[in-house]
């Protein structure tokens, strides 16, 4: 069986969205698998939501663009009410539960995880760090990257004037996996 | 060397650098901003000139002027952009000059929208401007093919002395994906020794123009043009995918080719016999590929971004020969998967 996964990683602009798909995506590169990425592009680039679609698969891939995916990161409400419906049954859904309540999620029809992002960013003391955690406990959850490859790859994502920043980044993803690692035992 | 993670607009850029471009010309619009951006530090680093033009319309004709010079030059633009750039390309095709011309299509007519479309189908391989002339028309699937067909679109317009253009749209322009680089080709003067502007000196003055009044000159032009675009026939480049056992192949390039890949696997696993044909180059365009299938008993459709554009070139190819459907996906409206399997299955089940 071949290796594939696709997610869409949705949230307000700001909370950097972007910036976790281009990190996922070039962690998959560097993991020598293949891998695509597609910010949202249209009038929602200026509507103040962001999303974007990652691909990753062991073989070519086709379409970057999916409208029902297997996995959804979602950041804020407006983000689990647009994409929880198209996600595939028995995917995988990842809220924000600092501001998404998690009796929103489709839990039965779809994989329910809920991660208190934001608050860990901020108990790490810089609440920017919410999308590394998000990060973390997704890779954790869908374990399509090892998390090692990931926090090898933020130097290469994360501009150099923000380097000194990389070990604040690296505990961050650590914490959203180790949440996952707490909270679900039983695994993703 | 190892991969870079970039958009399909950056590889388009780092690709003409690689080719050894040294002039770029260009004026702002979306969805193509980023190899302007891109080149606008890049290519003064690498000893070019960057010039972002007044217009779009004085960008073409600095990029005849380039041309003319036998300078590896390109300029980049977004359909209403590049329709404006119309007149220049015609004057270029008409005096035989390279240059390389990318148009990261938008939704049209008009202004339309800043989103995906293939609506300039016609515009590109049709020739856009007056006049009987064509260009060779390169068309990425992939971000890695958009690095590589721009170093291609710079050789062939040199081989060829014409106008070169690179069709994409904006999944390819904005996607990412790994792309591994080549080595920069070093500048080769001689290859526009023979004819290119750069002061007589010693030797006999040489003159670049279009106009050709003289009785008889016009007509020799013009047989001379088209001896060009059938010898650049051998150009053709086109991807196949599960064709053998095919009984449908579904024709598409470009983004809507790998979107269509995904549900022809899809099709597939469901145990559909069908098959993708993905032209690689619009101009000149992959018949004898079409008529090879078509001979072995294929049927075909096209799919596009557009209300039916390159159904008329495959349906030329085909000639007769097999039958070709078409289906087509409204500008405004992102393309995925799902959307191409109702479409190919009805093809598939009205032949059976």
């Amino acid at each position: 069986m071949s290796i594939y996964q696709d997610a869409i990683i949705a949230g307000f602009g700001g909370q950097g969205v972007m910036l976790m798909g281009t990190l996922l995506a070039v962690s998959a590169m560097e993991s020598d698998m293949e891998v695509t990425y597609i910010p949202v592009y249209g009038p929602e680039m200026r509507g103040g939501t962001a999303n974007c679609t990652v691909v990753i698969s062991d073989e070519e891939i086709g379409s970057p663009i999916i409208r029902r995916p297997l996995s959804l990161i979602a950041m804020n409400r407006p983000s689990l009410e647009k994409f929880q419906p198209l996600v595939r049954d028995n995917g995988v859904v990842l809220i924000n539960s600092s501001l998404v309540e998690p009796d929103l999620t489709d839990n039965g029809r779809i994989r329910a995880f809920s991660v208190p992002v934001n608050d860990i960013a901020a108990e790490l003391g810089n609440l920017r760090l919410a999308n590394m955690v998000a990060l973390g406990a997704y890779v954790r959850i869908t374990g399509i990257i090892a998390l090692e490859a990931v926090i090898k790859s933020l130097s290469r994502v994360i501009p150099e004037r923000y380097h000194h920043l990389l070990g604040h980044n690296t505990r961050a993803l650590e914490a959203g996996a180790a949440e996952i690692r707490d909270k679900y035992p039983s695994g993703g | 060397m190892s991969k870079i993670f970039v958009k399909g607009n950056e590889a388009i850029a780092r690709g003409a650098l690689d080719a050894g471009c040294s002039c770029y010309f260009g004026y702002p619009i979306t969805p193509q901003n980023d190899i302007p951006e891109f080149m606008s530090t890049a290519l003064p680093k690498a000893g070019g000139q960057f010039v972002q033009a007044e217009s779009e319309i004085a960008a073409a004709n600095m990029l005849l002027g380039a041309g003319a010079c036998g300078i590896r030059a390109m300029t980049s633009s977004s359909s209403p952009g590049i329709s404006l750039k119309q007149e220049a390309i015609s004057y270029m095709a008409g005096s035989d000059l390279p240059g390389v011309i990318v148009n990261i299509s938008r939704g049209g007519p008009g202004l339309g929208d800043i989103g995906p479309s293939q609506g300039d189908y016609f515009q590109a391989v049709k020739g856009g401007g007056h006049g009987d002339y064509r260009q060779l028309v390169l068309a990425p699937g992939t971000v890695q093919e958009a690095y590589d067909l721009t170093m291609l679109a710079f050789d062939l317009a040199f081989a060829y002395r014409n106008p070169v253009m690179i069709l994409g749209d904006a999944i390819i322009g904005q996607m990412m994906e790994p792309v591994r680089l080549h080595r920069r080709k070093a500048q080769d003067s001689a290859e526009s020794e023979s004819w290119r502007l750069e002061g007589f000196g010693k030797r006999m003055p040489r003159v670049i123009k279009s106009l050709r009044l003289a009785e008889g000159t016009l007509g020799k032009h013009n047989e001379h043009l088209q001896q060009k675009y059938t010898a650049a026939r051998r150009e053709c480049r086109h991807e196949e995918f599960m064709t053998e056992d095919a009984e449908l192949i579904v024709v598409a390039f470009g983004s809507i080719g790998r979107i269509a890949k995904s549900t022809i696997r899809r099709l597939r696993q469901q145990g559909h016999r069908v098959g993708l044909l993905r032209p690689i180059t619009l101009f000149p365009f992959p018949s004898r590929a079409l008529q090879d299938l078509a001979e072995n008993g294929k049927r075909f459709m096209t799919i596009e971004h557009n209300m039916g554009q390159m159904v008329e070139d495959a349906r030329l190819a085909l000639c007769g020969l097999a039958p070709c459907g078409f289906y087509g996906h409204l500008p405004g409206n992102l393309p995925t998967p799902d959307d191409f399997e109702g479409p190919i299955l009805k093809e598939f089940n009205s032949g059976t």
